[in-house]
């Protein structure tokens, strides 16, 4: 989202202002400077401090004063995160790859759900349309710490409790309308002619969709999908109440386990939310083309 | 090939009445035009004979059987669209070759079949562009290949000419008649355009308001306008349109004018009424029997005839006069009225009363 906004959204007018601005310039940009730089710092200390923490010497992250730059250089928190003392897969690998599955198949649900409704809210005439999806996204309005209980409650009734997919459904649960509300508004600027002109062609309603609409719809679908995939990628109120055991458990609860106790592993922490951060850039980097065009809706040229 | 016949045909968009009752029957082989001003329903009449949209009442027949609730897919029918709905990201071949391919014919059909279109429609240079790669009038080439290339019961167009420069426009009017001539093939065309509709047509529907007006040859719906917004409506440069009413052997006109009451007419003393007037049924140059007085109030010299407007009393009336015609700006003259061609309309029905003395 941070990037999708840093390319919507114009920067600060520096080299052209009007001449009628001229005067008192040079102070205007000073004060912009050193309030971006305020900003900048504020913002980016902790990631530049986590950053340091994976990559220092135990010994050098407990040093008082804090050592900025002449720390000894190690990778060692990095191996510990997915290797285990005994030398096997460590607890936080496992939990790694419990997040893949979770997230991974909690946005491929819900995308599978959410399209074909999106389209279905964009195409039809409904009873009530607009208050059925305003009851679509009401759900969303409720924060999961409010829900939870009553989840947890049926999930223990469901035998659901403490597993992968108890989690990949409630992600879903929360993603569908999410899809819904995001797709509707990229079926809605593909012409329904095209399915109309496909239908006399001789193709069934489902089959205009699927060959004609359903291609012209990617880029929205990815852009939509990531959103899922961060939410999912990244919550936590679910996945902590909702597993306890440690083949189960994502990573967001295992990592914040690593601190309490007598003694806190810094520098482990530090390396498996490095880790933690990585998916989540990559990826928002690679369609963030189409996370602009999601933002500002208008991926498809008529 | 086929015949398309809408009974009684009903539907509303929310509170808006599209549709008040639309009953058309489009013979074999005709080439069948749909006329109205926008927003007279001709498009949901269009829609709901291919199957697209659903009706609130009445039925749709192909070839005398009952389709008013097959699919789109089983009607058998082609469309061209307004916005031609060309495929994005697909060829012109990809896009002609369409309606083949969900009908699952060979590939040597098929490109049979899209080679036969495009020579008809002279686009073989197109075939491997992509609609963003042809100009608007190559799209409407495109859209249309995609319809002809399978010989279905009926091709429906939605106004197909209407987003075309006005010299294409032209061009297109007589290829789809030849196309139709060459073809066969029963074509129902929805248009705005009154030019298109005579120009083209074996049968007119006249639409308004969702109600069907007139069905006729264009040369009826011209010459016999069922009603005085028909007459309005068809004809260019408009029907010049004066109250009177006849007073024994006068038609006197509600600003003071008089003239001799035709003789077909079957008016009742003192009924009120609206006088129609063509512009090709006056003339400045001529003397005749009737004749109203004016002014000169303006001339739109038009190439091949100069339309003269005259003023009679606080009315207009458009005469057409030869190219060669000249005045000034309230001149007075005298117009000549040809009163066996004029129209006499119920003011308050607007239906016509000059079918019954004829």
């Amino acid at each position: 989202m941070a990037i999708a906004i840093d390319e919507a959204v114009p920067g600060p007018v520096t080299d052209d202002a009007p001449s009628t601005r001229r005067r008192g310039g040079g102070a205007r940009r000073v004060i912009e400077v050193v309030l971006l730089v305020v900003l900048a710092v504020a913002m980016l200390f902790p990631v530049l401090w986590m950053l340091e923490t994976s990559i220092k010497e135990n010994r050098d992250v407990y040093a008082v004063p804090a050592k900025f730059f002449n720390f000894d250089f190690t990778l060692d928190h990095f191996k510990d995160v997915f290797v285990g003392a005994d030398g096997g897969r460590s607890d936080l690998s496992v939990s790694f790859l419990n997040s893949v599955i979770v997230a991974g198949a909690s946005t491929v649900l819900a995308t599978v759900l959410g399209v074909p409704a999106a389209w279905a809210y964009s195409r039809f005439t409904l009873k009530a349309k607009k208050d059925q999806l305003f009851f679509i996204l009401s759900t969303r309005f409720m924060p999961p710490v409010v829900v939870v209980i009553p989840i947890f409650l049926m999930y223990r009734e469901l035998g659901l409790i403490d597993s992968k997919l108890g989690l990949i459904l409630i992600y879903a649960a929360f993603n569908v309308p999410f899809t819904i509300w995001m797709m509707k508004g990229f079926v809605d600027e593909v012409p329904s002619e095209y399915e109309d002109a496909a239908m006399l062609d001789g193709y069934t309603r489902l089959q205009a969709f699927w060959k004609f609409t359903l291609p012209l719809l990617v880029p929205g679908i990815a852009a939509t999908a990531v959103f899922a995939l961060i939410f999912s990628w990244n919550e936590f109120v679910f996945a902590i109440f909702l597993t306890s055991s440690q083949e189960v458990r994502t990573a967001p609860p295992a990592i914040a386990g690593l601190i309490g106790g007598t003694t806190v592993d810094w520098g482990l922490v530090a390396a498996s939310a490095v880790v933690f951060a990585i998916p989540v850039l990559v990826f928002a980097f690679l369609v963030r083309k189409h996370l602009v065009a999601g933002v500002t809706l208008g991926a498809v040229r008529r | 090939m086929g015949t398309v016949a809408a009974h009684g045909l009903r539907k509303s968009f929310g509170e808006v009445e599209a549709l008040k009752g639309v009953d058309l029957d489009v013979p074999d082989g005709s080439f069948f035009v749909v006329l109205g001003p926008s927003g007279a329903g001709k498009t949901t009449t269009l829609r709901a004979i291919a199957g697209l949209e659903k009706l609130d009442a009445g039925s749709v027949h192909l070839d005398g059987r009952d389709a008013t609730h097959d699919t789109p897919a089983a009607r058998d029918l082609a469309m061209v669209f307004q916005s031609y709905a060309l495929y994005p990201r697909r060829t012109a071949y990809e896009n002609i070759a369409s309606p083949l391919r969900a009908r699952r014919a060979s590939s040597g059909e098929i490109a049979a079949a899209v080679e036969q279109v495009s020579e008809l429609l002279h686009i073989e240079r197109l075939l491997e562009r992509r609609p963003a790669q042809m100009s608007g009038g190559e799209q409407q080439r495109v859209a249309l290949a995609r319809a002809l290339v399978r010989r279905p019961r009926a091709f429906l167009m939605d106004e197909p000419l209407t987003n075309l420069d006005l010299k294409l426009r032209v061009e297109m009017r007589t290829e789809l008649t030849r196309i139709h001539r060459s073809l066969g093939g029963t074509f129902v065309y929805v248009t705005n355009d009154q030019v298109e509709a005579l120009s083209m047509a074996d049968q007119v529907a006249v639409l308004r308001e969702g109600q069907v007006q007139q069905v006729g040859t264009p040369t009826e719906v011209y010459e016999r306008p069922a009603n005085q917004w028909v007459a309005g409506f068809v004809g260019s440069p408009r029907i010049s349109l004066l109250a009177c009413q006849v007073r024994g052997d006068q038609l006197v006109g509600d600003r003071g004018w008089t003239l001799p009451r035709p003789r077909w007419s079957t008016a009742r003393d003192g009924q009120p009424l609206m006088l129609g007037l063509r512009a090709e049924d006056l003339s400045v140059e001529k003397r005749g029997d009737a004749s109203l007085a004016g002014e000169l109030y303006g001339l739109e010299p038009l190439g091949d005839r100069t339309v003269v407007d005259v003023k009679v009393g606080t009315e207009m009336l458009k005469v057409k006069a030869r190219p060669a015609v000249t005045g000034s700006p309230g001149e007075r003259l005298s117009v000549a009225v040809d009163l066996d061609r004029a129209h006499l309309f119920d003011a308050s029905t607007g239906l016509t009363l000059s079918e019954v003395g004829r």
